[in-house]
């Protein structure tokens, strides 16, 4: 299996031996940072490219296939055209949070993609309390909502915004309670930990029902968490024409859009780390197969299986009908968190009676 | 048919309006027609009564030749479809009616000066396109309601609140994804709990009613395609069949066959198109897609036959545009086989999901009395077990030849209602079907004269138009125009009956029960 911290110290090395220490380590943030931005906007461009075909194949349509070859261009034509355009101020938007609402919005967007491990010594944020750190960094989320709401000084925005405020606030227990059960499990915080833990075995396997019952919640919890559907009250566009971010134009909602398909994905790769292994690729006890799948490269596992599970919750985007708010967070009160709370006691009881694979 | 019009003096009105309720159970307003008949005949009303019981049907008129300030007795409190009604009459004629809670302006905006359905209107001298009179538009919180003197005439009035000055008060509307067209609500709120509707109409207003006094009768026809553009078949339909009949025009079988054929696709298409609408409202949008894939194969069987897919102009006085194409009963066969295996996807894909039944099981309920006083025909209607279907009550062109079932559910909730069409389009495939291969020869269309007079008197014709009863009220003075013509919007009822069936719902829910009671906005705003 590839090594990624091979080519990182390398680096590093390279760096200390011509420079200071401190300007070293300037140099790596600066770089390690211009990454994370292009690896962001790379994934927001595929996953907007991605969702518009997925979702015109589940509606027997072609989707976009006019701008560039098979319509590859389409992205970035509107990306372009989204900044163009002119941002708008309403007389009463107040606009201090206004203006900072999607920049919180995406900064805890960029903050929850830096923890991604995408490949062994790949992770770019991992210390050992990191799904504590991913949690925290993810909520951030929640106040540029609310901020575009209260900045607004529009009805819908604010109708929006409280609903988000209460929604996302409500399923982060779920996401929270899935992963701790998973936590006791792997019995650590840090991700680069819990994917080593699945070398010999994938949590979802190894944790047998609990992890498939954590597994199913968090994909519910964690539509939800993105604001999607069905559980895209928020913007609600038939009831509220798009929630919280009516009144943005140009970048200002351009950076809402990207934050919905880059959170989106990172729920994505979260669940691909604690469940389906990480960058891990597919053992299956064979000696041949297991060394065929083994030379494909760790981070080519790690973005197929967020892939896939980005596909899954796609799948349930374009299926369902929208929720009504009070059956949102019946929903979630009144059976994920009961479920999610009596899995963890039952995973607990698994992990520490040695009952797991 | 020809109306009998029983005419009575303003002061006996109410008492026999009360009669006629109470003792003869005339329980449903069918039609409230403002009049101008002239300086003797005065401005007046007509109504038409309906027993839904008994089917009798009563037509009084009213009038008063007091043009400064007409007052009549409001009949608001009788039936609650007279609420909108009577704006409406009020707000083309000026007449006012007496105890009406809320008289204010229907279509035209508040500041607007005279009446312009009155025959010496002007309403260019009275507003004219300077800066004074077209700026953003008032919307009042307050209303009047008139009293009338022992003596008939126009007494004092007091002012009703429709929305206080601390209420929460949401725009849904004019511009807003799910009202369907250009309507505007003004919506105040609990939280997200709905405490008052309050529909505010006339913004794609065209005045079709008045056009028609100026236009011959075959240039009428091209209006009713303007009006609820998805029951375009049987808008024209009903206009001309009601022209033909005052005429004493038969025509052939062939013709009453096709325009049965071409009515019953034209409802599938439109339940159709409500069944996308509602999925895309609920954010089902794939579901959406799927309803607009096969109505698209009805607008394709229209466009070989009429030319048109959705502004078809193919119904004529007399007969029909246009043979059928050769292709027609090939298609209309194959549309049979497909949308039978599709309809299932629609059960499937959202009206048997769970999150569907949660939205939509006991929302907006409304009982059997609410859709009849409310005048909600079609299958709104018969969600709440009203028998309504004019296919059945009074089978017209060729409805008593064929067999199938009204449908009619009990709960008159947003379920139902969803339920009713979708079992609906099954009933018009079977229509469809014993239809398809019988199809009679003859003449499509009847040689008429160049000039078409309709002889005096007045006629009403109604069809089951995709979304219940529409009308045609047709008074003539045997000349090439129209005295007065006047459509029975089914629409209308519709949106009357949103603040009953919203409040204490949530805000959520205006739009699933909006979308379930289906209403289009060119034909409520005329």
């Amino acid at each position: 299996m590839f090594d990624f911290s091979i080519v990182t110290n390398w680096f590093d090395t390279l760096l200390r031996s011509a420079m200071p220490s401190w300007a070293a380590i300037l140099i790596e943030c600066v770089v390690v940072g211009l990454i994370i931005i292009t690896l962001y906007a790379c994934f927001a461009i595929f996953l907007i490219y991605f969702e518009r075909k997925i979702c015109a194949f589940f509606q027997c349509r072609l989707g976009p296939n006019r701008v560039g070859k098979w319509g590859l261009l389409q992205v970035f034509a509107d990306v372009f055209k989204m900044l163009t355009k002119e941002i708008i101020f309403m007389k009463n938007t107040d606009r201090l949070i206004y203006v900072i609402a999607p920049v919180m919005v995406i900064l805890s967007s960029m903050l929850t993609f830096s923890c991604i491990p995408w490949n062994k010594g790949a992770e770019i944020l991992d210390f050992n309390v990191g799904v504590f750190f991913f949690l925290a960094a993810s909520s951030l989320g929640i106040v540029g909502i609310l901020l575009a709401g209260i900045g607004s000084q529009n009805k819908y925005s604010l109708i929006g915004a409280m609903r988000a405020g209460a929604q996302i606030i409500s399923y982060e227990l779920s996401i929270g309670m899935t992963m701790l059960a998973m936590i006791a499990l792997t019995g650590t915080m840090q991700f680069s930990a819990i994917v080593e833990g699945q070398a010999d075995c994938w949590n979802i396997v190894k944790g047998h029902v609990p992890a498939i019952i954590a597994f199913i919640i968090y994909m519910i919890a964690g539509n939800a968490e993105c604001n999607r559907g069905p559980f895209d009250m928020p913007e609600a566009e038939s009831e509220l024409t798009a929630g919280y971010h009516t009144e943005y134009s140009g970048m200002g909602f351009g950076f809402y859009y990207l934050a919905e398909y880059l959170n989106l994905f990172i729920c994505a790769c979260i669940a691909t780390t604690i469940f389906l292994g990480g960058w891990m690729p597919l053992h299956i006890g064979v000696a041949g197969f297991d060394g065929v799948m083994d030379a494909i490269p760790g981070f080519v596992w790690f973005v197929v299986k967020a892939v896939f599970v980005t596909f899954l919750l796609m799948w349930e985007r374009w299926t369902f009908p929208r929720l009504r708010i009070d059956q949102l967070l019946n929903l979630e009160w009144k059976y994920l968190i009961p479920i999610s709370m009596g899995n963890l006691v039952l995973m607990a009881l698994i992990s520490e009676f040695g009952l797991h694979f | 048919m020809k109306l009998e019009i029983t005419t009575i003096e303003p002061s006996k009105l109410r008492a026999e309006l009360l009669r006629l309720r109470d003792v003869e159970k005339m329980d449903f307003l069918e039609n409230l027609v403002g009049m101008d008949w002239g300086e003797e005949g005065g401005l007046g009303v007509v109504y038409m009564l309906l027993s839904t019981e008994t089917g009798k049907r009563v037509n009084l008129r009213t009038s008063t030749t007091d043009r400064e300030h007409p007052v009549l007795p409001t009949a608001s409190d009788l039936w609650d479809i007279a609420l909108i009604y009577e704006r409406e009459v009020y707000d083309f004629y000026g007449i006012i009616f007496a105890g009406h809670p809320d008289m204010r302006r229907l279509f035209l905006r508040e500041d607007w000066k005279g009446f312009p359905m009155r025959k010496d209107d002007d309403p260019i001298a009275e507003n004219p396109f300077d800066g004074e009179h077209m700026t953003n538009e008032p919307l009042a919180d307050v209303t009047r309601q008139y009293s009338m003197n022992p003596d008939g005439t126009l007494g004092d009035y007091k002012e009703n609140v429709i929305f206080a000055p601390d209420d929460y008060v949401v725009n849904i509307g004019p511009q807003h994804p799910s009202t369907h067209g250009v309507l505007h609500f003004r919506v105040a709120l609990n939280g997200e709990i709905i405490k008052r509707v309050d529909p505010i109409l006339g913004y794609i207003h065209r005045g079709v009613e008045k056009l028609n006094e100026s236009l011959t009768y075959p240039q009428t026809l091209a209006l009713t395609d303007r009006l609820d553009y998805i029951s375009a078949q049987q808008s024209r339909h009903a206009l001309c069949a009601c022209i033909e009949q005052a005429m004493g025009v038969e025509v052939s079988d062939r013709v009453k066959v096709i325009r049965t054929m071409m009515d019953e696709l034209q409802r599938i298409d439109s339940h159709l198109l409500f069944f996308g609408c509602l999925c895309q409202d609920l954010g089902a949008t794939t579901a959406f897609l799927y309803a607009f894939r096969d109505r698209e194969k009805i607008l394709d069987i229209f466009e070989e036959t009429c030319g048109g897919r959705l502004i078809i102009n193919y119904n004529m006085i007399g007969g029909v545009q246009y043979d059928l194409h050769p292709n027609f009963q090939r298609r209309v066969k194959d549309f049979i086989k497909l949308e039978r295996k599709n309809l299932q996807e629609y059960y499937d894909i959202f009206a048997d999901n769970v999150i569907a039944h949660n939205r939509l099981d006991g929302v907006g309920v409304l009982t059997k009395e609410q859709v009849i006083s409310y005048g909600c025909t079609g299958g709104s209607g018969r969600a709440a077990g009203w028998h309504n279907d004019v296919r059945k009550l009074e089978p017209y062109a060729a409805y008593d030849r064929v067999q199938f079932n009204e449908i009619v559910l009990q709960d008159g909730d947003s379920y139902a209602r969803l339920i009713v069409r979708l079992k609906e389009i099954e009933e018009s495939l079977n229509i469809l079907e014993q239809l398809v291969d019988n199809i009679p020869e003859g003449n499509y269309k009847e040689k008429m004269k160049p000039i078409i007079k309709v002889p005096e008197g007045t006629y009403y014709n109604a069809v089951e138009a995709s979304r219940g009863r529409f009308g045609v009220f047709l008074e003539s003075h045997g000349d090439k125009t129209p005295y007065r013509l006047h459509y029975r919007a089914t629409g209308l009822p519709l949106v009357a009956v949103m603040d009953t069936a919203c409040r204490g719902e949530k805000i959520a829910d205006m739009i699933s029960i909006g979308g379930t009671l289906d209403y289009v906005v060119p034909d409520i705003d005329r």
